[in-house]
């Protein structure tokens, strides 16, 4: 908690202190990643968007890993993280975070798991019947035992996987309109309480996932030797794109309208933009992590330009494009807690290293799912001309 | 119809692991809800048992009554009458429940008086306030005021 | 037998057999009604909180008192019940300075000279135990929530320390105890009111500036005070059912 020196002007006694850290700026950020990705893959599946096809696999993998560790900054945050399951037990009807507990469940077991599940049968089923030991155990487990890859069973996959992919679009913009729900809906908090705030999260979460998969895409391709795919790259800029286009938009036309409502709130939060949230909202969000990468990707819309140049731009817009959601999440939370509810002062928000919610563990949980998809991309190789678990390509 | 019964095979074994873990989801749950939990409303009941098992610090007005009853007579018909004894002299709660045990501890005078009646521009007009520098010639204030009828001399 | 006899004893036995089935399940519930266990029923309370601006002289006595009785921990940032002074400049009343010093628990140094066409007051704040609180409404797990009395209360053993209640507090009411990592307010003395005593606070307030008041009771003197009064809560605009009502509230109040 900050020394008392550390405010500013008045703020109620209990306000000093922040109550929700930066691990908290995280959980929207992975959750978000979750979300874009699992709508960019389902432009390949549901719209057809044959030159996507390429990333949808990497898509869903990338979902996973980072719905995985979703969860864990939160449980580092809790008073009682030992108390957690009580969501499940005694959820609270009327608090969306408890609601929130069970669309994260929904979308983790019925829509992602399935439907990774369903596109990967085949080479699963293939694995296990030429694998031995352990490797033999483990896919037979994920198969559930059933060998039943003929052609009828794949079309009722595909079937099945088409429908589950159609449910996951609403699912996956419930999961992360629910996080933006969850401020939106604080009408104590001015900052926060915005109709707009589950879709602006919605669209930033968007961005930020194509964003990934599309940095992702040209990584994993580069580490494993393989040709990238440039109508691939420059199809999923272009939504990058659109998807930016609109996100920008909603932001500004939130702007826009506090600026010209000009309620109690507003001195007081012009002031802390203008100054505490100067750096993160101004430069990072604003100028390089949305006016500099939708510059660049409306360019190379317009301009011809080299491969490689493209690869370039796709590479940086994406990469700030990354930090710049981020600064949207900092801005929003952390921001929502420097200022005062009497509109009359500030606090300061000082990030620890060492501790349970400090820099330290944040690195270490926003690492941990490109171990985990390491991970599954070892165990499910997204290209179909590889085999699982590493084992020689046949010519 | 068999044919296509196993053509889904792997779906049914899928909706076999969902309904399992439902069940045990279900079963979990039974056992670990508080029993009293829902019984008023969305909470566990027995935490209104467990908020009343507080201790309390304060005595309250009329528990020093009972052994002080010249003091509260005096104090009664003086100006700091609607003061409860324990504003000045703390919580006495443990006094009242052993008074040989324990003895209140003596209050500082002029510290007490002073932080309800130094003059300050944000109190009520009409509150008794006075400046310290410029009021008693430094003396204590029961030198003048006796403590529990303030209007009168000690 | 007649069908008369028959139906008779067939009323009859129905009758007694609810009655013994109606005697064991009332018992089973009394022995889970832990709140009606002596001889409080929280069914005839409706506890609100009533606070005179004109008379508050900024003293620290409750804030110190309610530390006291509850455990607060000591820290400048844990409050229950803290005091705000306001210094009003008539030609800006918009922007009043406040301070509260360490929630006003040492009293108040004089900052400001008298004759400077200002004006300045204490506001006791605490509470509010909103009858539609959004505090209640957002917790998670059911860890906080409004007795059948009207007290908005935390449940400590089942609280999580997510902290979401804080954030939803309008007031600024509710901090994370950080002994118990469980979210903590004031309880509006629960413990004391329920045995017929009153709150800490209002116990030692020298000028009666603060007095709790029971809705539900008739003989009550909240109701004199709410008629006799021009009564405000904080922030009506947030509906969220206040049930602390402050006479004279000046405008500026935040």
């Amino acid at each position: 908690m900050p020394p008392v020196e550390q405010i500013s002007g008045f703020m109620y006694p209990n306000e000093m202190e922040l109550q929700w850290s930066l691990l908290i700026v995280l959980y929207p950020y992975i959750t978000g990643l979750v979300a874009g990705a699992f709508i960019l893959a389902s432009l390949a599946r549901v719209f057809n968007v044959a030159a996507v096809k390429p990333t949808y696999r990497l898509s869903l993998l990338t979902a996973l890993a980072f719905l995985l560790v979703a969860p864990l900054p939160l449980q580092l945050h809790l008073g009682h993280p030992e108390r957690s399951f009580e969501m499940y037990l005694t959820p609270h009807r009327t608090s969306a975070m408890a609601m929130f507990g069970f669309v994260y469940l929904w979308y983790l077991m019925a829509v992602l798991v399935l439907e990774i599940w369903l596109d990967y049968r085949r080479e699963i089923v293939e694995a296990w019947k030429e694998s031995k030991g352990i490797k033999r155990v483990l896919y037979r487990a994920l198969a559930l035992g059933a060998d039943n890859v003929d052609e009828e069973s794949l079309r009722v996959d595909e079937r099945v996987g088409r429908v589950i992919t159609i449910i996951g679009i609403p699912s996956a913009f419930l999961l992360h309109g629910y996080v933006g729900f969850i401020f939106g809906s604080i009408k104590a908090n001015p900052w926060w309480s915005t109709p707009m705030m589950p879709i602006v999260f919605l669209f930033s979460a968007i961005v930020s996932g194509i964003a990934a998969v599309l940095l992702l895409y040209m990584l994993v391709s580069w580490l494993s030797d393989r040709p990238v795919d440039m109508a691939c790259v420059d199809t999923v800029a272009r939504y990058l794109f659109y998807a930016f286009a609109i996100d920008f938009s909603l932001e500004l036309l939130d702007l826009v309208h506090r600026i010209y409502e000009a309620d109690e709130s507003f001195r007081s939060l012009d002031f802390m933009v203008k100054t505490k949230l100067f750096t993160s909202q101004i430069v990072m969000q604003i100028i390089l992590g949305t006016l500099l990468p939708l510059g660049l990707l409306g360019l190379i819309q317009v301009v011809r330009v080299s491969e490689q140049a493209r690869k370039a731009i796709a590479t940086v817009s994406s990469l700030l494009t990354l930090a710049g959601i981020f600064a949207m999440r900092w801005n929003v939370v952390i921001g929502g807690q420097l200022f005062s509810k009497s509109f009359l002062g500030y606090t300061t928000y000082k990030v620890q290293f060492a501790t349970r919610e400090g820099l330290l563990p944040a690195v270490l949980l926003l690492l941990l799912p490109f171990g985990i998809l390491w991970l599954l991309l070892k165990l499910l190789p997204p290209w179909k001309d590889e085999h699982p678990a590493g084992l020689p390509e046949v010519i | 119809m068999r044919e296509s019964l196993r053509h889904r095979q792997h779906l049914f074994r899928v909706a076999a692991l969902f309904v399992t873990g439902l069940l045990l989801f279900v079963a979990v749950r039974a056992l670990l809800v508080p029993p009293d939990f829902g019984l008023y409303g969305h909470y566990r009941a027995g935490a209104l048992t467990d908020i009343r098992k507080t201790a309390p610090s304060f005595a309250g007005r009329s528990a020093c009554a009972d052994c002080h009853p010249d003091i509260s007579e005096a104090l009664a018909k003086g100006k700091h009458a609607r003061i409860g004894c324990e504003s000045c002299h703390g919580a006495l709660g443990r006094h009242a429940a052993d008074p040989e045990k324990l003895k209140p501890a003596m209050l500082e005078i002029p510290a007490l008086c002073l932080s309800c009646h130094t003059a300050n521009v944000a109190k009520p007009k009409k509150f008794p306030q006075i400046d310290p520098s410029d009021h008693g010639d430094g003396a204590r204030c029961t030198s003048c005021h006796a403590a529990h009828h303030p209007g009168d001399a000690p | 037998m007649t069908t008369d006899r028959r139906e008779f004893l067939a009323h009859a036995g129905k009758y007694l057999l609810l009655t013994g089935a109606a005697a064991v399940a009332f018992d089973k519930v009394m022995a889970g009604r832990p709140a009606e266990a002596d001889n409080y029923r929280t069914t005839d309370h409706w506890w609100a909180y009533a606070i005179d601006i004109e008379k508050c002289i900024g003293c620290g006595s409750c804030v110190r008192a309610c530390k006291a009785e509850n455990g607060v921990p000591l820290e400048p940032f844990y409050f229950r019940t803290w005091v705000e002074r306001y210094h009003v400049r008539p030609e800006d009343s918009l922007h009043p300075e406040v301070d509260s010093p360490n929630g006003g628990y040492d009293g108040f140094r004089e900052l400001y000279a008298a004759g400077d066409g200002s004006k300045s007051f204490f506001v006791p704040k605490m509470c509010n135990h909103c009858a539609d609180s959004p505090c209640e409404q957002v917790c998670p797990v059911g860890a906080t929530f409004r007795s059948p009395d009207g007290v908005v209360l935390v449940d400590k053993k089942y609280c999580l320390g997510c902290r979401y209640c804080i954030q939803a507090c309008p007031y600024g009411c509710r901090f994370l105890d950080p002994r118990t990592n469980t979210a903590d307010k004031c309880t509006l003395c629960y413990h004391r009111i329920t045995k017929g005593k009153t709150t800490a606070c209002v116990e030692v307030c020298p000028t009666g500036a603060r007095q709790l008041g029971d809705l539900k009771n008739p003989k009550d003197p909240i109701h004199a005070f709410l008629k006799d009064n021009k009564v405000q809560v904080l922030k009506p605009q947030m509906a969220t059912g206040a049930k602390l009502y402050y006479a004279g509230l000046d405008g500026s109040v935040r």
